[in-house]
Parts: C-alpha cells; sequence; structure tokens
C-alpha cells in the first residue's frame, strides 16, 4: 500500500504528534471504550471504536453517541445581541420567537463566502448560544469579536464556552434512552420539536443532531461529562466515532464546513440558500456580495451506479459542463457509494452523470443532497455493493 | 497484530507466501486492514498482466479512503480472488486467507529482498 495509506485521507489524520492536540474532557473514556483516535482539528478525537461500519448501523437502528466537545459554545448576551446576530448572521434570528428555539445559519464574510456554519439557540431576546464548528472556532470568535466591537460595542458580551462538553445522542431509540438516564428529564424534553432546546438543572438538552436520525444533542458542564456519558452507556447507547458521524451526515445529506462549503464558496452554491434570509431589508453581513452574483452552481447528491467509492475532488462531466465532488464515501445505508457534489446550473435529479475516479470514467445518478431520513432509505440503488 | 512467521512483507503491508509451485500469493496484512478500517470495495488487476516490482496492481476501498496495493516483485500475474469483490469484509475478518492475486516471479531470487516477521514487525512499529 501507499505510504500515505495508513494516514488517511480526509478529514481525519493520525496523530503524528499526539501530544500537541487538545483532549476533550471523555478523553480517557475513549480510550477506555477501544478507541482509535485521531487528530481533527487539532483535537485528538475517536474515529471508531472498532467498526466505523457497525456504529453506522447502530445509530440507524438503535442509538449511539457521539463526544462532540470540540465544538465550541459562545454565548452571545447584552441588549443589543439580538440586532447584533441579526447582522453577522445570514439567517434571521428574529424567527427565533420562543424561548429555546434554535436555527441552521452560515457566517459570511463580507464577499458572502461561508466562514462557519452553525446552530444558533434562543434564551430571550438578549441572550443567545451558537454552537460553531472545531476547526473554525478560534477565527469565529476573533470575527465575532471584531463585529460586535465595531458596529455594536457595549450592547454585547461574547463568551466563549470552553467550560462545557457536548455530547449528541443519536437514533430511533436515543430519546427514550437519554430519558433514562437522566431522570425527570422526560418533561423537558419530550415535547421539544425538531430544533428547539430546554434547560433541565445545568444541562442544556438539544433536540438537534447531525445525523438524520432522531436525538439530542446535550450540551453539559464539563465535569459533568464523563457521568452523563457512563449513565447513556448503562442504557445501552453505543459511544461512536468520527467516521460513522461522516457518513451518517452524508447519508443524511448534511453539509461539511471545510469540504461542502468554505470562505471562497456562496451559500448558494452550496446548497445552503435555504439558510440565507433575503426577506426585507435587513442588512446582513455578506447580502449584497450574494445579491451581486447570482448562483452558477448548485450542490446535488450522487448515485455512483457503477462499482467504487466516490471521494471529495473528483471531476464530474455533465451535459451543461464540468464540477467537483465536495463530499464522497461508501454509505452504509445504502450499499452503495454516494457523494455531494457542486456542479453548473442545469443538472437535474435523474440526470445521469459521469465521474473520474482514477483515471476512469463511471456512471452516477444525479439525486437530492439526502439519502437517508429517519432510517428511511429515499434514494434507491440500482446496483449495489454485496 | 499477528504477523505470521511463514510468510514474507513488503515494506508497504503486503504479505507474500510462497507456494510448492513457486508463484507467490499477496495479500495485506493485518497491521494494514486495522489501519485501513472498515473494507468495502476492491479491485483487482487483470490476470496475465506483466507487472513490475513496486507497480500499483490493486485498490483497496475502506470507508474511509481508498489505498494502491503494490506488486512486491517483478512478474506475472496468473490469478485473482474474484471471490474477495463479493466479500471485501473477509479481508478485515481474515487477512491471511483473504489473498488478493497470485504472481509468478520472473525472478525467484526476488522475494528474498523482502522482509522476514521479524523485519516487518520493525518496519510497523518505527
Amino acid at each position: 500500500m501507499g505510504a500515505d495509506a495508513l494516514r488517511a485521507g480526509g478529514p481525519f489524520s493520525f496523530a503524528p504528534e499526539r501530544s500537541m492536540a487538545k483532549q476533550t474532557p471523555l478523553y480517557a473514556a475513549h480510550l477506555a471504550a477501544g478507541a482509535k483516535m485521531v487528530d481533527f482539528a487539532g483535537w485528538d478525537m475517536p474515529i471508531h471504536y472498532g467498526s466505523q461500519l457497525d456504529e453506522h448501523k447502530q445509530v440507524r437502528r438503535d442509538a449511539g453517541m457521539f463526544d462532540v466537545s470540540h465544538m465550541l459554545a459562545i454565548d452571545v448576551s447584552g441588549a443589543g445581541a439580538q440586532a447584533y446576530l441579526q447582522h453577522v448572521l445570514a439567517n434571521d434570528v428574529a424567527k427565533l420567537t420562543e424561548p429555546g428555539k434554535a436555527l441552521y445559519s452560515c457566517l459570511l464574510n463580507h464577499d458572502g463566502g461561508v466562514i462557519d456554519d452553525l446552530i444558533v439557540y434562543a434564551f430571550a431576546h438578549d441572550d443567545y448560544r451558537l454552537v460553531v464548528n472545531a476547526g473554525t472556532a478560534d477565527s469565529d470568535l476573533a470575527w465575532l469579536r471584531r463585529q460586535a466591537s465595531r458596529l455594536h460595542g457595549g450592547n454585547v458580551t461574547l463568551t466563549a464556552r470552553r467550560d462545557l462538553a457536548i455530547i449528541a445522542v443519536q437514533g430511533p431509540n436515543a430519546q427514550a434512552k437519554v430519558w433514562a438516564a437522566l431522570p425527570g428529564s422526560e418533561a423537558a424534553a419530550a415535547p421539544l420539536q425538531y430544533f428547539q432546546a430546554a434547560r433541565f438543572g445545568d444541562l442544556m438538552i438539544c433536540a438537534t443532531g447531525y445525523t438524520g436520525e432522531a436525538g439530542y444533542e446535550l450540551i453539559v458542564p464539563a465535569g459533568r461529562a464523563v457521568e452523563i456519558w457512563q449513565a447513556l452507556a448503562a442504557q445501552g447507547v453505543a459511544p461512536i466515532g468520527l467516521g460513522a458521524r461522516d457518513t451518517l451526515r452524508l447519508e443524511a445529506g448534511m453539509n461539511l464546513y471545510g469540504q461542502d462549503m468554505d470562505d471562497g464558496v456562496s451559500p448558494l452554491e452550496s446548497g445552503l440558500a435555504w439558510t440565507v434570509d433575503f426577506a426585507g431589508e435587513r442588512d446582513f453581513i455578506g447580502r449584497a456580495a450574494l445579491e451581486a452574483k447570482p448562483a452558477m452552481r448548485a450542490l446535488v447528491g450522487l448515485l455512483l451506479e457503477d462499482r467504487g467509492v466516490l471521494r471529495a475532488h473528483m471531476p464530474v462531466f455533465t451535459e451543461h459542463g464540468e464540477g467537483e465532488t465536495t463530499s464522497g464515501s461508501f454509505a452504509p445505508s445504502l450499499n452503495a457509494s454516494i457523494a455531494f457534489a457542486r456542479v453548473p446550473i442545469g443538472v437535474a435529479t435523474g440526470d445521469t452523470v459521469e465521474v473520474e475516479i482514477r483515471g476512469k470514467r463511471l456512471k452516477a445518478r444525479v439525486t437530492q443532497t439526502a439519502f437517508v431520513r429517519r432510517g428511511k432509505i429515499l434514494v434507491t440503488p440500482l446496483i449495489s455493493h454485496p | 497484530m499477528s504477523i505470521p512467521s511463514n510468510l514474507r512483507y513488503a515494506e508497504s503491508h503486503e504479505w507474500a507466501r510462497k507456494e510448492p509451485d513457486n508463484t507467490l500469493t499477496i495479500g495485506i496484512t493485518d497491521h494494514a486492514q486495522n489501519a485501513l478500517g472498515d473494507i468495502v470495495f476492491i479491485e483487482l488487476p487483470a490476470v496475465e498482466r506483466i507487472v513490475k516490482v513496486g507497480e500499483e496492481v490493486a485498490v483497496i476501498e475502506s470507508v474511509k479512503a481508498a489505498s494502491d496495493i503494490y506488486a512486491p516483485v517483478a512478474g506475472e500475474i496468473i490469478a485473482v480472488n474474484t471471490a474477495i469483490v463479493d466479500a471485501p469484509d473477509t479481508l478485515n475478518a481474515d487477512p491471511y486467507n483473504a489473498w488478493l492475486f497470485k504472481i509468478k516471479p520472473t525472478n525467484l531470487d526476488d522475494i528474498d529482498a523482502l522482509l522476514d516477521a521479524t523485519g516487518y514487525a520493525k518496519a510497523i512499529d518505527a
């Protein structure tokens, strides 16, 4: 095998300098569970605990838990918090009319490129919480602070909450198992709709996730992370690594920052038009650039109809010109390979395109980006792997 | 990590077994399958293909990444294990039985250039 073969591709790599990487409060729990640890955005994180495929299937049919404490919660408070977020976020927090409601949004630069994608939770008009990606956390914070002092001086306070840990519990049985692991939580959590959160003691229970399954993301004090992880394990919730997190989100049609969008690409060319709110005259960063530059490309799903595995950055040949895959993998729920690809406008669902893999052109069908939701397969492969 | 003493090894993580008919059977090591993770796709070379030492002859894709497999010696591909194409996970489960291809070496002495079990154990420990 190639010298780099054992070092992996995509966003994961074996940490050459383990001692440099940051650790979450659950680091020892991962090692105890037999995790293979890798460097992810400067954090020493579990990629799997034995089999990425088994972990993927565990989440689709039962319940699994992910340590996502490398992601950063940032609290935004003060009298100017709402106006500030309406200015820095492409989606409009004015939609968050009830305490606990959440919104997915891009953080754009002045050119309309995506600095990060995030979830914003509202507790009150002067009290919000953002959860941002690990790899962009420091630069996000610097950007957010700069915008706060530039236009909203004194009215907004930003607090990076490195004292918190985040555990995502996902799968058809995830909610019931969380209620059992956290006695008394059912009353607070059961009524939550998708993209809604509630406080439960010193925890925050969020009905959000990155797998397409039901479940919660639990934002907890770092000091309680191990105790809660163990309580979930006692309910039969299996630990799931970042490897399965990636295949689960890909099947669910969810973008990964740095692969499917970045600061050089418009959200309108990244399948994220639904998250950019142009209603009214709201002056948000990036608006002018987006309005001046119509989308020429679209993010679509691809289902490989030959044998092989799609990966990121493969050339895609269509009747309307060339495109490129942004993420790709073997999809365990479909037993076939899928990808997201950025292709010229005009390419339509159902079209057949060609993807170049190691010099060979293989056939792929254009699909929606969501392949699996709530355990249901939405796109059926014609051929499948064994 | 299992490293059988009756096999020879390439630093690029292939194993080679010398058969009574002086052909070599080639697979990937336990260390390699473990590092790759769940294997989901295998592309094998054409039979009768003449290969140079170190030439890319097969591809293994795990859920995580694609990896090239190199010919550990020069020679002719004389057989491929088509059964594993339909069951790629056997490469994870039983790496020293799930062979990939057989090669008839141009020069039988070339096998002496490969590592023995001790040498390979050192190589992956480095």
